[in-house]
């Protein structure tokens, strides 16, 4: 069995001498978006024939719109506004949010399976494997928030706003979980157990979630609850997205400045999120060897 | 200059137990288009060098160059150059075989189409075409191992590092494993590759380091190694303990140095320079003398014997064998 071909069974055309070495390299920047695409590809290839994921990210919240729409909507009041409408906000901000937690996971599962050691043998960027991941789950969250949508839509609630606003309200979901999948990259970097990922990020964010003003009014929680609810950046995330699909009806933004300034709160979260991890995460995956 | 040249390399670990020092003070100098073989048992430091090497760990300290590039300064430039095959293989579950090769060639940029091709070509040469359309999820080990070997492969590197690159792989594929690599160094690629196997290391390198303790602790080639720890072993069973003395001393007769009696009392061992010659002696001598006999027969020397010759101790796999059989016996 012949492993290397003999040079001469190779076409004429083929590239300057693969022998002893890749060709010139290209330069940093082309190598940052091909090798990133490279990985996205193969994240996608994986999610495409184990669509498991996707499932999975979204059965939990179709659970709970029916449970809080059809069952318990009955006995939620609030003020000024139907509660479907007022609710789905907060299942879109929960989808995206959990969906954002399979970026550490899977950073920690690539770590157990070693494949990380092959990438970081090779001549390719330091950040495509980052940039990859968390462009990945951004497409997975993408699809969750529409799948989650067509779910609102089926049980009454509507958009009351122009397409730019309702555009911009995605926007914003999306950009904020795809910052946070930065976060959850570094913890899962530095808990290489997907499991242990797991069940953290619940522990984690089951407080962020419903300490907050997704499924209830914040006023509505004992006060000093109210307080950390006004806060919580989860809030300001569905607050902003309420706004901009217009599921408000007729009542006031609670009394907090973030709660005020919704949207703005949530750009400045997100970019304060991606400057500090960023480079967080790039400077551990240079660090990093699985075993 | 050699083509990998490290000096000095020390790694030390932390652990909870203390600090783990899994190299202590390692030098290795590989030849351009030559076979090196670093062969040690369980925790001797083999994975770390490859590690240091092949840009993955960072060393405590010491200098380590592949052709002519400092790994430490620049490991993007050291990595253009590589292929690497670790101890654990690192291909994506996910994917299947051709998938994993394609990716790898994209990710040394070889373009799309190049990538594919070759991709192609190693599935056809590696004889993974059923499995190269299929997730590696449901692969053996044998096969993982070489979709990993190929993706070493992938750029015909300058430099070749193989960890382990048979263990857990059963008679069969070992010997093709060993047909692949010899295959793969007769055009001049060179070649680092770590085992625990004296018989491999004499397969397939030019030369050998014994490494123990996180540094080298003998070099040649596997003939210079074999001169120095005699060629063959004979071995041989006795049905009476008893008779352990005599058989001793018979063997001490025909061998190279002492004669060894096993943790059992009955299994009696010498080294010798012409086996066959030595095996027919020590048998009629051993007949002559009325002493029966369960089973005899000659060895190759294996790795615990080169260290039992170069440190004066087993390796730890033996002695807790050893042990295991003398507290069972
Ligand atoms: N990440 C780590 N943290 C702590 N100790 C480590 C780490 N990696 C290796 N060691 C220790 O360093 C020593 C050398 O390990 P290394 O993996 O290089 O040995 P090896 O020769 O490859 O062994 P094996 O044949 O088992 O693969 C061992 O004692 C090991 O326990
Ligand atoms: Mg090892």
């Amino acid at each position: 069995m012949s492993v290397l071909a003999p040079e001469n069974r190779q076409p004429e055309n083929r590239r300057s001498a693969i022998r002893g070495g890749t060709p010139e390299p290209p330069s940093e920047l082309s190598m940052w978006f091909s090798d990133g695409w490279t990985v996205t590809k193969r994240n996608l290839t994986k999610l495409k024939r184990s669509p498991d994921m996707l499932i999975f990210a979204v059965l939990q919240p179709i659970m709970f719109v029916l449970l809080f729409s059809q069952i318990y909507g009955g006995s939620i009041q609030v003020e000024g506004a139907d509660y479907t409408q007022y609710l789905m906000a907060g299942i879109f901000a929960q989808t995206v949010i959990f969906g954002s937690t399979f970026s550490g996971s899977a950073m920690a599962q690539d770590l157990k399976d070693g494949i990380i050691d092959r990438f970081r043998t090779l001549p390719m960027s330091s950040s495509a494997v980052l940039i990859g991941r968390t462009n990945s789950d951004l497409v997975l969250n993408a699809l969750s928030v529409v799948i989650m949508m067509g779910t609102g839509f089926v049980v009454g609630w509507r958009v009351n706003a122009s397409m730019g606003s309702f555009l911009a309200g995605l926007g914003l979901l999306l950009l904020f979980s795809y910052a946070f999948s930065w976060v959850m990259a570094l913890l899962g970097m530095s808990v290489k157990s997907p499991e242990v990922i797991n069940n953290a990020s619940f522990m984690i964010l089951f407080p962020l979630t419903f300490i907050s003003n997704a499924f209830v009014q914040s006023q509505n929680l004992p006060s000093a609850l109210e307080t950390f609810a006004n806060w919580n950046p989860v809030s300001a995330l569905v607050q902003a997205a309420r706004e901009l699909f217009g599921n408000t009806g007729t009542l006031p933004a609670p009394d907090a400045w973030p709660m005020q300034n919704a949207v703005l709160t949530v750009l400045i979260g997100a970019a304060l999120m991606l400057v500090v991890f960023v480079p967080l995460c790039i400077r551990k995956f240079r660090l990093i060897s699985s075993r | 200059m050699a083509i990998i040249e490290a000096e000095g390399l020390k790694k030390t670990y932390s652990s909870k137990s203390g600090p783990v020092h899994a190299l202590d003070g390692m030098n290795l100098s590989v030849p351009q288009g030559t076979v090196k073989a670093l062969l040690g048992p369980n925790g001797a430091g083999k994975t770390t060098v490859v590690k240091i090497l092949t840009t993955l760990v960072q060393p405590t300290a010491g200098s380590a160059h592949i052709d002519g590039i400092d790994v430490l300064r620049d490991p993007k430039a050291a990595r253009r150059i590589i292929g690497v095959s670790g101890q654990y293989a690192a291909v994506d579950e996910g994917l299947t075989g051709f998938e994993n090769l394609e990716m790898v060639g994209r990710l040394y940029h070889l373009g799309a189409r190049e990538s594919k091709r070759r991709a192609q070509e190693l599935i056809d040469q590696f004889e993974l075409t059923e499995a190269g359309n299929r997730p590696v999820k449901g692969f053996s080990g044998g096969m993982r191992r070489r979709i990993d070997l190929a993706g070493a492969l992938v750029i015909r590197p300058k430099i070749l590092f193989l960890d382990e690159p048979t263990t857990g792989l059963d008679p069969r594929s070992r010997l093709s494993m060993w047909g692949i690599i010899k295959e793969l160094v007769k055009d001049g690629t060179t070649l680092l590759l770590t085992t625990q196997y004296l018989e491999e290391a004499d397969q397939l390198s030019d030369d050998i380091a014994v490494i123990d303790g996180g540094r080298t602790i003998a070099a040649g080639t596997a003939d210079e190694l074999k001169a120095q720890i005699g060629g063959h072993r004979v071995v041989v069973s006795l049905v009476d303990a008893a008779d352990a003395p005599p058989a001793r001393e018979i063997l001490g007769r025909h061998g190279d140095g002492e004669p060894s009696v096993g943790g059992d009392g009955r299994t009696v061992e010498v080294a010798v320079t012409n086996g066959p010659r030595a095996l027919q002696y020590i048998l009629s001598d051993l007949g002559e003398a009325g002493i029966d006999l369960h089973d005899a027969g000659m060895r190759r020397p294996s790795l615990d014997d080169v260290f039992l010759k170069l440190t004066g101790h087993r390796t730890e796999d033996a002695s807790e064998e050893a042990t295991q059989k003398e507290t069972a016996a």
